[in-house]
């Protein structure tokens, strides 16, 4: 039996047709009925072949997150849904420019706190960094917490893509090698 | 035997195990085969391979070149209604009553939008409906044109897919693909819309399909998981107090379904109810039949749901209007829920087992796993249950008192029951008290012969629905079962009835009143009925008169039977309006907020009855 308390935050990876408004059915389908998005991203992966690889984040209750994938799985451009949260190990990375304006010490500050997150500093001026990181999720929001601390910010986040770990190259190859 | 063994990550991953990548550009030897000719008569040539003989439509600016096809066409009826709503519920009764997919064509803007409640009737019902919509041409979209809508846009929720075909390139593959993706799986409504030019131009054409030879992209599951249907007959023998639930997806998949649901039935002696969109899979008359079940089922079938250690439900969705309320549905039993729909399983309802797959799939390898498994039903204990389920039926849930002169509702429909039983008989019906009247005391034996708005509660849904059940099947009885609020809010199909001379039959229930929010006003809200009086009704004889039609009247219980008789006996449509007890309420029925074991059975009982606030907040 599925447990229905407890909220669990999952990363799915959806392999969808690259063609108009299938970006708004899968919005549509979590806007719908009330299921939270904390991360989209979205990109085509195979010119070829037109399809996009959509990377996203959300959170529910273990039904709620079967719910989700089932839905996805039905939409009639989605070809694979796969959970990473639940499936084998997997990497996921997001990517965040943080603008910082500030002066003096906190400026040095900022610079070594940059450094120890292997941060690359992409413009600079007298009192400003844009820095950009990458990194899961926890290690961009640290970095731009110690940031907020060091000045005035401002923020533009990717949100989290992500894949499995191991030697299967694309969901399309494995889809085709199990049909 | 939890859930997730069987409906594992690889059935998501199978639901297009064919090769992906269906092709933007036609293929080499599709170009090779290809003939330029305008996308309009393009449309109709693909309609016609499809099986289309019957279209349910409206002209407007935006679909004139597909009318000016249509004109040429002789081998596919258009039918005109009075207002794109009825067009699809039109389609939906000629869908529901042969198992086909039902056709709708609409212009843009308002076309569109007045089509938005049949498109969503037809999704929550799971019809299968293609609906063409025309659109002002590209060049034009997105600069709020004359009758622009963003139709794609509007109807992305309330359709299983649709398309904005922007490139004639695309066009045959579209078309095909719709009529595949509306009728596969679970079936539902699919918008096509057609700019102008793309109606205009030249599209390329290749006889016999560019689509039907690919890998689709669309492939739903339909043959069960044998695991899980081992599994499924395992618990089936472990059965003690055992029940049936089958529902609208025993229609959706054919006769044959119902058919092996009989089969099944039979074989197992276990007891059966059917949701609303259910009714006619196991014949009314059958002894193992406990009638419907829900809010206003009846009291046997309700509390065998609720005392069941064993539930099997087939092609049903623990719809609120079923269920009741959740965290007291049916609390001792082990379920086992097989859908074509793998989202409808543990939606609401957590179930022990779930397979996906087709009923007519699932029944018969539900049957052969049970010879396999020498499958018998536990005879003893089996005979304790259905002892305990007669004691129930004593209850005679459904028992009324026609006294006096004043008609009451259940005999009227009763009577109508009997005197028009051994005909080739459809009924549709509208919603509220009537359709619940309909569905408790009309006997169906067949599938496809009750078409009626369940998920969405369509005022309105029957009259046009009659519509195209008589267009299906022209020389059968179509009556509609309406009450007079909702047969006013489509009657401009009085005038399609009139023109095509369709015989259809309308069995007005009239109690002057919004007769199931009233019902709902006296229980939950102090009888105060703001606003669901039915005033200023016109004269139904008169009106029939005025569309040249037959009008008759009932006001007494000894006239039931003469206006009855006569109605079925004339020829042509008829319109009898039904005096019924004005305020009589819907029995059983389960309180909002409330359990299967907490039925209401009679008006008594209503008026010591106390509604939760948490219950008064449902609908």
């Amino acid at each position: 039996m599925l447990d229905t308390t407890q909220t669990e935050r999952h990363t799915l990876s959806v392999l969808v047709d690259n063609e108009p408004g299938v970006l708004a059915r899968v919005i549509g389908l979590f806007s719908g009925r009330g299921y939270n998005i904390e991360s989209l991203t979205v990109s085509e992966v195979d010119e070829q072949r037109h399809t996009s690889r959509i990377s996203l984040v959300t959170s529910g209750t273990p039904m709620v997150i079967e719910q989700i994938k089932q839905l996805l799985a039905r939409l009639v451009p989605v070809h694979v849904v796969e959970d990473l949260t639940i499936g084998p190990a997997h990497v996921e990375r997001e990517l965040a420019l943080v603008k910082i304006v500030n002066s003096g010490s906190e400026r040095v500050e900022a610079l070594r706190v940059a450094d120890s997150f292997r941060a690359r500093t992409l413009d600079s001026t007298l009192n400003s960094f844009i820095f950009e990181v990458t990194g899961n999720s926890s290690k961009v929001s640290a970095f731009i917490r110690l940031m907020q601390s060091l000045g005035s910010v401002e923020i533009a986040r990717t949100g989290v893509c992500g894949m499995t770990r191991g030697n299967t190259i694309d969901l399309a190859d494995k889809d085709e090698a199990t049909g | 035997m939890s859930f997730g063994t069987v409906m594992k990550k690889n059935d998501i991953k199978s639901k297009n195990s064919g090769k992906i990548s269906p092709a933007k550009t036609a293929s080499a030897t599709e170009r090779a085969s290809a003939v330029m000719i305008p996308g309009a008569e393009l449309l109709l040539k693909v309609l016609e391979a499809e099986g289309v003989d019957v279209i349910f439509g409206y002209p407007g600016g935006a679909v004139l070149p597909i009318y000016d096809e249509i004109f040429k066409s002789n081998a596919i009826r258009h039918i005109l209604v009075r207002h794109e709503q009825a067009a699809v519920h039109a389609a939906e009764g000629y869908a529901r009553s042969t198992g086909k997919v039902g056709v709708v064509l609409v212009t843009s803007g308002p076309g569109a939008t007045n089509a938005v409640t049949g498109l969503t009737d037809a999704l929550m019902d799971s019809v299968p409906i293609v609906c063409l919509t025309g659109q002002v041409p590209s060049h034009l979209i997105g600069t709020d044109a004359f009758q622009e809508a963003d139709t794609s846009g509007i109807t992305r929720p309330c359709t299983k897919h649709n398309y904005l075909v922007k490139n004639s390139a695309d066009l045959q593959r579209n078309i095909e693909e719709a009529f595949h993706v509306a009728r596969s799986g679970r079936p539902g409504p699919v918008v096509i819309d057609l700019p102008k030019d793309v109606q205009m131009l030249d599209a390329p054409y290749v006889e016999g399909g560019v689509w039907t030879d690919r890998p689709h992209r669309y492939q739903p599951r339909t043959v069960p998981d044998r695991a899980a249907i081992k599994q499924a007959v395992k618990m089936m023998k472990a059965a003690k107090r055992p029940v049936i639930y089958g529902g609208g997806g025993l229609i959706n998949s054919g006769p044959e379904a119902s058919a092996l649901l009989n089969q099944l039935v039979k074989e197992t002696g276990w007891p059966v109810t059917l949701t609303l969109m259910g009714l006619g899979s196991v014949p009314a008359d059958d002894p193992h039949f406990l009638g419907m079940l829900g809010m206003h089922g009846t009291y046997e079938a309700n509390l065998t749901m609720h005392g069941c250690d064993f539930m099997l439900n087939l092609g049903a969705r623990f719809d609120d209007r079923v269920t009741g309320r959740l965290n007291a549905f049916s609390p001792n039993s082990v379920k086992v829920h097989a859908d074509i729909d793998p989202a409808s399983i543990n939606k609401v309802v957590k179930v022990n087992l779930g397979i996906v797959g087709d009923a007519v799939e699932v029944i018969r390898a539900l049957l052969a796993e049970m010879r396999a498994q020498n499958f018998a039903a536990n005879e003893k204990a089996l005979a304790g249950w259905w002892q305990q389920i007669n004691k129930w039926r004593e209850k005679k849930c459904l028992a009324y008192q026609q006294k006096g002169q004043i008609i009451k509702p259940q005999y009227a429909v009763e009577r109508l029951y009997q005197l028009s039983r051994g005909r080739d008989l459809f009924i549709t019906t509208e919603v509220g008290q009537h359709q619940m009247w309909a569905a408790q005391y009309f006997g169906f034996d067949r599938p496809n012969r009750w078409m009626t708005s369940g998920g969405l509660g369509t005022m309105g849904y029957g009259l046009p629905a009659a519509v195209g059940t008589q267009i299906a099947n022209p020389k059968a009885t179509v009556i509609d079962i309406s009450g007079e609020a909702s047969f006013l809010m489509n009657m401009q199909e009085l005038s399609t009835i009139a023109q095509y001379s369709l015989p259809v039959k309308i069995f007005i229930l009239n109690n002057e009143w919004m007769g199931m929010v009233r019902q709902w006003q006296e229980l939950n809200h102090g009888s105060r009925y703001s606003e669901s009086y039915s005033a200023s009704l016109p004269d139904f004889i008169k009106l029939a008169d005025t569309f040249g039609m037959t009008g008759l009247r009932a006001e007494t219980a000894n006239d039931i039977d003469d206006v009855i008789i006569q109605m079925l006996e004339t020829d042509g449509p008829v319109i009898a309006d039904i005096c019924i007890e004005k305020e009589e309420n819907c029995f059983p029925m389960i309180p909002s907020g409330s359990a299967h074991n907490e039925m209401l059975l009679s008006a008594a009982e209503e008026s010591t009855a106390t509604v939760s606030e948490e219950g008064k907040i449902l609908v």
